[in-house]
């Protein structure tokens, strides 16, 4: 008993067993009568388990850890992952400790969050991780017991043969297991077995979260540990000299560093940093082009009538459809700058000792902060290791390694542990945009409402590729041409929560329902339509979507949503395939006191199986509320390359008061689960669009709505039904 | 810089700063209680909410002169073992994405709650409305306010 600790929690409770001396404890927070008892810790029970592969290990008294490798920033994957392991392995959930692993590219692929791809990725590795344990286990009770491994049964932790009535837990035979080689191949689970899966299973780090605990990468302390604040120069712009005499009198300041376009105030508590920043003098001159938000208006402008598209998709002759058409349908559409402003503002702990560095801190890509840190520092990447936090929101900004570098940089010069803190300011003025993009479609109809031919052309910045050509309506209309264009921006700009399609999804759904009100067909019954030809005919090679897995999550939508049934009730719809997923939506809009209000959203979504529906339901609402806030208000406008939105104040995020009913459907397509992160956020605009347009007749082809000329002299509201 | 006595969480705690640090970050960096959280530092997100006499208050822009006897309460004391009613409803309708921002939204519930036992749905919307969540668990943060207001 001498590893057990003296707990202060009045209220453990379920003592569930003891072999090798040790206690097997549940822990239930709303059951305060219970007797105090006493508890392992996490390091305790580690420090006597075995490993079984890289996501397992098993201690001699049952309990089971269960590493996450996937940085966790509000997605839920560090619930969700070891509740697939936890479903090979036949565990107790209730004796499972979560824990995060460190960077270890050894042990894991695909280390990062992005794109809604973990669950993809890893669902077959960690189910064969849970069951290639649970063979072994009871391969050794079986060797055990003497008796077939095949009589044998195990459920929640508990090894048994009815036979000889001989049962244990999975503790009495982790030595003897984890001596054992581990199949290549192994029978995974029936899905109509699954216990855990697909139940809803409360955030492993709850109690942690509701507390105050320091699990955030901003709540990293160290003794000794330097601060560091950053100033950093307009998009466009280098630095021409540095007075910082007046920012060195500030108390409390230790030092100021220039290097790149940056200029570091170092010091060892974070408030004289907030305020000797703002006393450095920097002189600034150009080195590229330094653009306002006016000069990207003309760009698009210019680009979109002259500019040197690349192709993307060229199918039939659209030149004869539109030339031919009964009628042609075309707009524009164009939407601001975003930054992603997650909650905890950008953060890294780093020290730099020699040829070595420790990061730690919130990000997600431990593998590129640790390939730019060794690039920077001219070493070898093993000799820098990456400890991830809980990151407080990411929404892709965390995706990039420019705020690990730079505390990577300020360690090396003062020779010290240091965190780099951003403000708000910085965050917005700091950012890797959302850029803006502008979009023109036009849709040419036959004599009966068909749509035979359809063009878009887009104008991104840095986007690569703002089209996605191989989406629908591809492969439902006969002739289509898809054009990007591109402009390099000098603002640094990344992936924002569904990149690309957080716009263009809006964009082409509102225009779908432009084209569908001029074949005077319904937008449910034009989509399907379109759909039910992509199905019968489709036209020209790749699709990127499975026509029936869309046509599933419409229908649904439609039925649903009450579509059409309540003449009091305003809808708009839109459906969108994005990472993997299928979504529709359903806005309601009523008018009350001549404006419009939007008073709910039913969201169908096909994500295959859904592993927990607590977190389903959370990132498909969350995306939503997301995808509405930034539609509605968004907007980072520049001058003179620096954003004029520099906090809360100006820059509006959505609010309590401002979200609607979200009604939350799935379809049960029986396909592996599918990510969730981003798919629910890329209808949301089209379809909050088209209700608005059905209930008031304006078209809004831009964003943020409320800034837009057709809602001067009417208020647009959301608010709860 | 001055020696301020400060009563945090029924303890009282000397710290040697300069008169305009926000209460925010003496709580942060001099005590190392660090569940208040910062996010915006104006006063327009709530994720550094603290109680000051029992009352919601943004640690952010409250200078730690201005503090003087006051009861200062942050998540850390709000309970001694987190069975707070506010943080037991937050745990059992499961609030959190990235969780950032909850320890300010459960301290501005809770003494809310406290001034408010009884409240309606627009009552908690109008109280909630202070705190930004970017994962956008409005509804979650909504039905905990009010379960918690039942189990009261």
């Amino acid at each position: 008993m001498s590893t057990l600790t003296k707990s202060s929690r009045r209220d453990f409770l379920k003592i569930a067993g003891t072999s090798a001396g040790g206690l097997f404890i549940g822990f239930n927070w709303f059951s305060c009568d219970s007797p105090k008892v006493e508890v392992l810790s996490t390091e305790e029970i580690l420090s006597q388990a075995k490993s079984f592969n890289s996501y397992l290990s098993i201690s001699p008294t049952g309990d089971v850890v269960i590493y996450s490798p996937n940085p966790e920033l509000g997605q839920n994957i560090k619930t969700s992952f070891p509740m697939v392991v936890a479903e090979e392995l036949e565990a107790d959930w209730e004796k499972v400790r979560v824990v995060q692993a460190n960077l270890d590219p050894a042990k894991y692929d695909r280390q990062l969050t992005g794109g809604s791809g973990a669950m993809p990725h890893s669902w077959e590795r960690l189910r064969k991780a849970g069951a290639t344990a649970k063979f072994v286990l009871v391969a050794a009770a079986a060797k055990t017991w003497n008796v077939p491994a095949s009589e044998i049964k195990v459920e929640k932790g508990i090894i048994s043969h009815a036979g000889s009535g001989k049962k244990g837990h999975f503790g009495e035979f982790v030595s003897e297991a984890s001596t054992m080689t581990a199949p290549e191949e192994v029978t995974l689970k029936d899905k109509k077995d699954f216990k855990i899966i697909g139940t809803p299973v409360k955030n492993v780090d709850f109690k942690e979260m509701y507390t105050g605990k320091p699990i955030y990468g901003l709540d990293f302390y160290r003794e000794g540990m330097l601060h560091a604040m950053i100033q950093r120069a307009p998009f466009g712009m280098k630095i021409k000299s540095v007075d910082d005499s007046a920012a060195r009198g500030v108390t409390g300041v230790k030092d100021v560093i220039t290097f790149g376009t940056s200029v570091a105030v170092v010091g060892t508590s974070t408030w004289p940093l907030m305020k000797a920043k703002k006393l450095i003098r920097i002189e600034y001159e150009p080195e590229g082009a330094v653009e306002n938000s006016t000069d990207h208006d003309r760009i698009f402008k210019e680009l979109l009538a002259t500019g040197k598209a690349e192709v993307k998709r060229e199918n039939g002759d659209v030149a004869a459809a539109f030339k031919n058409a009964a009628q042609v349908v075309s707009a524009e559409y164009q939407c601001p700058f975003l930054a992603h402003s997650p909650m905890e503002p950008e953060n890294f702990f780093a020290h730099v000792q020699g040829d070595k560095a420790e990061l730690i801190g919130p990000t997600q890509t431990p593998d590129r902060a640790r390939q730019e840190t060794a690039t920077l520092l001219g070493i070898p990447p093993e000799n820098v290791t990456v400890e991830i936090t809980r990151l407080g929101g990411g929404f892709g900004r965390r995706l990039r390694a420019d705020y690990v570098v730079e505390a990577v940089e300020v360690s090396r010069a003062m020779n010290a542990p240091v965190k780099v803190t951003w403000s708000r300011e910085d965050e917005l003025t700091g950012g890797a945009y959302r850029p803006a993009v502008r979009y023109r479609f036009e849709a040419a109809l036959d004599a009966t409402g068909n749509m035979v031919g359809y063009k878009l052309r887009g104008v991104g910045m840095n986007a690569g590729n703002c089209t996605r050509e191989n989406n629908f309506p591809a492969g439902a209309v006969e002739n289509v041409l898809i054009e990007s264009i591109e402009h390099k921006s000098t603002i640094t700009t990344n992936a924002w929560r569904a990149p690309i399609t957080n716009f263009l999804a809006y964009a082409e759904q509102s225009f779908l329902d432009e084209v569908a009100l001029a074949a005077k067909k319904d937008p449910v019954q034009f989509r399907l339509e379109l759909l039910q030809k992509a199905k019968n005919s489709p036209v020209g090679g790749e699709l990127g979507y499975d026509v029936d897995r869309m046509i599933g999550v419409v229908k649904t939508a439609a039925e649903k949503s009450n579509w059409g049934k309540n003449p009091d009730v305003k809808q708009g719809f839109s459906v969108y395939f994005s990472h993997r997923s299928y979504v529709a939506q359903v806005a309601d809009i009523v008018m009350e006191g001549g404006s419009p209000v939007l008073k709910k959203v039913t969201a169908v979504t096909d994500c295959g199986m859904v592993v927990n529906p607590t977190g389903a339901n959370h990132q498909v609402r969350g995306g939503i509320v997301d995808g509405m806030g930034h539609a509605m208000y968004g907007n980072l406008t520049f001058e003179n390359g620096v954003p004029k939105q520099k906090n809360f104040d100006s820059y509006r995020l959505i609010r309590m008061k401002e979200v609607p009913d979200i009604d939350v459907h799935y379809v049960d397509s029986g396909f592996d689960p599918t990510g969730l992160g981003e798919p629910a956020l890329p209808p949301t605009g089209g379809a909050i669009a088209n209700a608005i347009f059905a209930a008031t007749g304006r078209r809004l082809r831009s964003q943020p709505f409320i800034e837009q000329k057709e809602f001067s002299d009417i208020k647009l509201e959301i608010r709860r039904g | 810089m001055a020696n301020f006595n400060l009563k945090i969480n029924g303890k009282t705690h000397t710290v040697d700063v300069e008169d305009d640090t926000p209460l925010l970050w003496v709580l942060r960096d001099h005590l190392g209680l660090l569940g208040t959280k910062f996010s915006c530092g104006i006063a327009q997100c709530g994720a550094c909410t603290v109680h000051l006499n029992g009352n919601s208050t943004f640690s952010c822009v409250t200078p730690v002169s201005s503090v003087g006897n006051s009861e200062v309460v942050t998540i850390e004391g709000l309970s001694e073992d987190g069975d707070h009613p506010v943080q037991k409803a937050w745990a059992e309708v499961d609030v959190a994405q990235c969780g950032y921002c909850q320890a300010g939204q459960i301290m501005n519930a809770a003494a809310f709650l406290n001034e408010n036992s009884n409240p309606t749905m627009e009552e908690i919307d109008n109280a909630m409305n202070r705190n930004i969540c970017r994962c956008g668990t409005y509804h979650k943060i909504r039905e905990a306010v009010a379960l918690a207001a039942k189990s009261n």
